[in-house]
């Protein structure tokens, strides 16, 4: 499949799921059996992706002194966890990888 | 008492939203940058923006669309990330049942996370339809307008970054940001914990699809905690 394709997918897709409740199926309450797992997907999703970028940056597990993804990641989730912003996570977390790189 | 007019609600939610595009549009930026530093077409990547328009679900396409993932797993993974959409869309459905059925349907599509929270904040005090519509017009269409340049920004500046800068951290980064406020429940835990480690156990599944698998075993790990802690 072309990228443009998937992109255009993922677009119509997620305008659906905006236009969900609001177009068609109109003012309802969602089920709590719906919502509840529903509130746990996002966890879920960003776990799945952002965990292994930093235990397995290079596509093999690595859970060692050796990892500087591993390290500043850690470094990253405390301030992203301080801050709440992803503009200070991110800048920290790669001011953090740079110092490592450059001290080891 | 005086009815405020389109023009006062529209600029009320431009100030509102102001501080956080502090936030926006650094991630924007990264986007942009993150694209730029992969072979996958520039306006693809820029497409993202205005087809998707919703940051994480943009970043997992072109990470998955970038390591040769599956197309079923490069579509079903941010669609899965963007179902949180419907929750905002049940919770304002009832405002925007107060507008025509143009704005109805086109409103929706700059919907985020972001103009959500600032809205249904906001109806709680005013929610006649002028409010309704041009508040969260004041915040919707200032972020898209925002993300639309932050992205492009990336794209052209990114292109002149070198390698050695390990920019490609910052798919990581983002995603380690939106962690951690996503964390908001002892259920929202237990289903993170074990989507990392099912996803790191699963890195040897074929093309992206251990995302997939990690995800649902998050989901269903935190329900059945949650289930068991109702009870």
């Amino acid at each position: 499949m072309s990228p443009w394709l998937v992109v255009i997918i993922v677009g119509v897709g997620t305008y659906l799921t905006r236009l969900s409740f609001v177009g068609i199926l109109g003012s309802r309450e969602i089920p709590t059996y719906v919502e509840r797992p529903l509130r746990l997907v996002a966890p879920a999703v960003i776990a799945a992706i952002a965990i292994p970028e930093v235990v397995a940056p290079f596509d093999t597990v690595d859970i060692s002194f050796g990892n500087l993804r591993l390290i500043a990641g850690l470094i990253a989730i405390t301030v992203a966890w301080k801050t709440k912003s992803i503009g200070w996570t991110i800048g920290v977390g790669l001011v953090s990888l740079w110092i490592l790189d450059w001290l080891f | 008492m005086r009815v405020a007019t389109p023009r006062e609600r529209f600029v009320e939610g431009v100030k509102a939203v102001s501080p956080i595009l502090l936030g926006a549009v650094p991630f924007g930026l990264i986007i942009g940058v993150t694209v730029a530093g992969t072979p996958i077409d520039n306006w693809v990547g820029w497409a993202t923006s205005w087809l998707i328009f919703a940051g994480a679900a943009q970043i997992a396409t072109i990470e998955l669309l970038n390591s040769g993932a599956l197309a079923a797993v490069a579509v079903a993974t941010p669609l899965v990330i963007n179902l949180r959409h419907a929750m905002y869309s049940a919770a304002i459905a009832p405002h925007f049942s107060k507008l025509t059925p143009l704005d109805r349907w086109w409103l929706p599509y700059i919907l985020t996370d972001q103009a959500f929270v600032l809205s249904a904040s906001r109806y709680e005090r005013d929610s006649d339809a002028t409010t309704v519509k041009w508040y969260y017009l004041g915040t919707a269409l200032t972020l898209w307008v925002a993300w639309q340049l932050a992205t492009l920004v990336g794209l052209v500046v990114g292109a002149q970054v070198p390698p050695e800068w390990s920019l490609d951290f910052a798919i990581a980064l983002v995603f380690l940001g939106l962690l951690a406020p996503a964390i908001s429940s002892r259920p929202a835990a237990v289903a993170a914990v074990v989507g990392g480690v099912v996803a790191v156990a699963g890195l040897e599944l074929p093309n992206g699809t251990g995302i997939i698998v990690a995800s649902l075993a998050g989901v269903a790990a935190g329900s059945i905690f949650e289930w068991r802690s109702l009870r």
